[in-house]
């Protein structure tokens, strides 16, 4: 590597200066050649599409019926927000959001934190811990829902053999919206461990070394050494498993349904429930509208913090 | 932020950490052993339901729903790995189908994203543009859109253009997803790159464009072969757009068929599990492929050193 780049590096004192005001310009064209191909797709592809579900939830429109939309101002605005419908599926989703990811986050850092005391065999056993997370939601809800299942599925029976009685799991209110916890945490415990873990790792040595020296408590040391120090980069795999968890729709398809009755209907699932088997496409796209706020200032969140992070 | 991703994932842990080495007593070697123990546990229970899964594919038929739960002695067959790909009647059959075409769309759309992200995130890195920052913020945060309500004007806008029920319109949406994680992923990788090689390939009498082209994108190489990994991960798992974009068998991915199989009065978990297991075989062979990078590549590039 060196070696190739010596031989420019000592020419250059021999060599004219590159012509600077033209190269700049060159440098312009060629930024913007570079940079303007991904940007017209994403604005063809994420920022008008956007748009034209914001002039929709202006609209009566519907995708089922040949009748041009007609304009009514902020109707499905108002449908959505004063819906009681929506407010329970809003709740809905807040329980399984907070649920999930702080199921996760608890023992995503617990598992991360055992692992990093470990002197031997921490690299199978992160492995080992990795592989839910990379699997499609698909495939693992379909899995749990056969391990699920009240008759012959493997946790029913499991208990079984304790001497439990059988549960059914994705049938009854209470069980299906711990079901859906319990499969989220189990495929994104890893998530936050690999980040945590990736905190963890990063903490100097010699912190631990100045406070041995100082016989520092194994509490202290983890309260003013490896919390204050992991803490930032823990927060940011919140935040984006928050907002992951938000916009889920795959696991709750699969898994639920949105059932029994509406008990596991996420936001993300009552909008598609609304735009494609009620075909009320306008009001849907408010509803959309409405979610893409949401995300839109839990990004913003992110984003700072992932920001300030970068600079700090 | 010193933060080594490399550290924080898999590799030989060669470096006992300080305060583990101190412990001498007997009661820290037996907290140790507990903690091991703990850790073994967790771990049994993290991939148990993998294991579970891998076992109901080679089960046959009757096993797969005895009562109790088979763990030991059951007929081991592997027809439910021959159904995931032959007709019972002979020929290929839907899912094979399908899996061609989730290498198809999985394909195209990385290569596309590449193609499109690894220049623009070039760019980024070298170049002073106006709103630099914002512009990268925004690329990233059309990431985070709900797919559920991203679908809603794309199916619209899909059936104006004819682009229902087409690979190519899979691949389009893909691409589009894929691209805002190529870059951010692939700038982390060019900042590691000193510019100062590209400004003397200049001096050396090379354009700008060569200087990226001859001197930095050969050493970008690993980064692009892991960013890609990871596009092709993301593309291949979808599931929202490919069963709202698509519906024929002939044009639909893995994951719509697969969902497919328990949409039916009877439910064959034995063939399920079977396709489960070779939909995710390869999705764990790149995973450990680019597990040096799982950090960055987990927060679409937003996260690293």
């Amino acid at each position: 590597m060196t070696s190739t780049l010596e031989t420019p590096e000592q020419e250059a004192t021999v060599s004219p200066p590159a012509p600077g005001r033209l190269s700049r310009l060159g440098d312009r064209w060629l930024a913007i050649g570079f940079i303007s191909p991904a940007m017209l797709l994403l604005l063809a592809m994420s920022v008008f599409p956007l748009l034209w579900a914001l002039y929709l939830s202006f609209t009566d429109y519907s995708a089922a019926r040949d009748v041009p939309a007609s304009f009514v101002g902020f109707d499905n605005y108002a449908e959505v927000l004063t819906s009681s419908q929506v407010r329970q599926r809003a709740l809905t989703t807040l329980i399984y959001v907070v649920g999930a990811v702080g199921l996760q986050t608890v023992l995503g850092f617990s598992i991360a934190y055992l692992i990093s005391r470990r002197t031997r065999g921490r690299g199978a056993l992160t492995t080992m811990f990795l592989v839910p997370m990379m699997l499609s939601p698909i495939v693992v809800g379909l899995f749990w829902r056969f391990m699920l299942d009240t008759q012959f599925g493997v946790v029913n029976s499991l208990l079984g053999s304790l001497g439990l009685g059988q549960v059914e799991w994705l049938t009854q209110q209470r069980t299906a919206m711990l079901s859906l916890v319990v499969v989220d945490t189990w495929q994104w415990t890893p998530f936050i461990m690999l980040i945590a873990l990736a905190g963890l790792t990063a903490v100097p040595k010699y912190l631990y070394e100045a406070a041995a020296i100082d016989r520092a408590s194994e509490w202290f040391r983890f309260r003013y050494i490896t919390l204050p120090l992991v803490w930032p980069l823990l927060l940011i795999a919140v935040m984006f498993r928050a907002i992951e968890a938000f916009r889920q729709f795959d696991t709750v398809y699969i898994l639920t349904n949105g059932g029994p009755g509406v008990s596991t209907e996420t936001l993300s699932f009552h909008v598609y429930k609304v735009a494609f088997l009620g075909f009320d496409t306008g009001t849907a796209s408010a509803y959309g509208i409405l979610m893409v706020l949401v995300v839109i200032v839990l990004a913003q969140f992110y984003l700072r913090y992932l920001n300030k992070l970068k600079e700090g | 932020m010193a933060l080594s991703v490399d550290e924080a994932v898999p590799g030989p842990a060669s470096d006992p950490t300080p305060h583990a080495r101190r412990r001498t007593g007997g009661g820290s070697r037996a907290r140790a052993v507990i903690e091991g123990g703990l850790l073994l546990l967790l771990a049994v229970a993290m991939l148990f339901p993998v294991l579970w899964m891998v076992e109901t594919s080679i089960k046959d038929g009757r096993d797969v729903y005895a009562v109790p739960a088979q763990f030991i002695g059951f007929d081991a067959t592997l027809d439910h790995y021959r159904d995931v790909f032959v007709k019972p009647g002979g020929g290929r059959s839907d899912l094979s189908v399908a899996f061609l075409n989730s290498v198809i769309v999985a394909g195209a759309s990385t290569a596309l994203a590449t193609l499109l992200g690894v220049p623009a995130a070039w760019a980024y890195s070298r170049f002073t543009l106006k709103a630099k920052k914002d512009q990268l913020f925004f690329i990233l945060s059309t990431r985070f859109m709900p797919p559920v309500v991203v679908v809603i004007p794309i199916f619209l806008m899909y059936r104006d253009l004819g682009l229902i029920n087409t690979k190519l319109g899979l691949v389009l949406i893909y691409t589009a997803f894929n691209v805002p994680f190529t870059i951010w992923m692939m700038k982390g990788f060019i900042d590691e790159v000193p510019a100062e090689y590209e400004d003397a390939a200049m001096l050396d009498g090379y354009s700008r464009f060569q200087a990226f082209y001859k001197v930095t994108l050969p050493l970008l190489v690993p980064g692009i072969a892991a960013t890609a990994v990871f596009a092709l991960i993301f593309s291949w798992n979808e599931f929202v757009f490919a069963i709202f974009l698509t519906s024929s068998s002939d044009v639909r991915t893995a994951p719509p068929a697969i969902a497919g199989l328990i949409g039916g009065t009877t439910v064959d978990w034995g063939l399920v599990a079977a396709s489960a297991v070779v939909f995710a075989l390869p999705v764990l062979v790149f995973t450990y492929l680019v597990r040096k990078h799982l950090v960055a590549g987990v927060t679409l590039g937003a996260v690293r050193r």
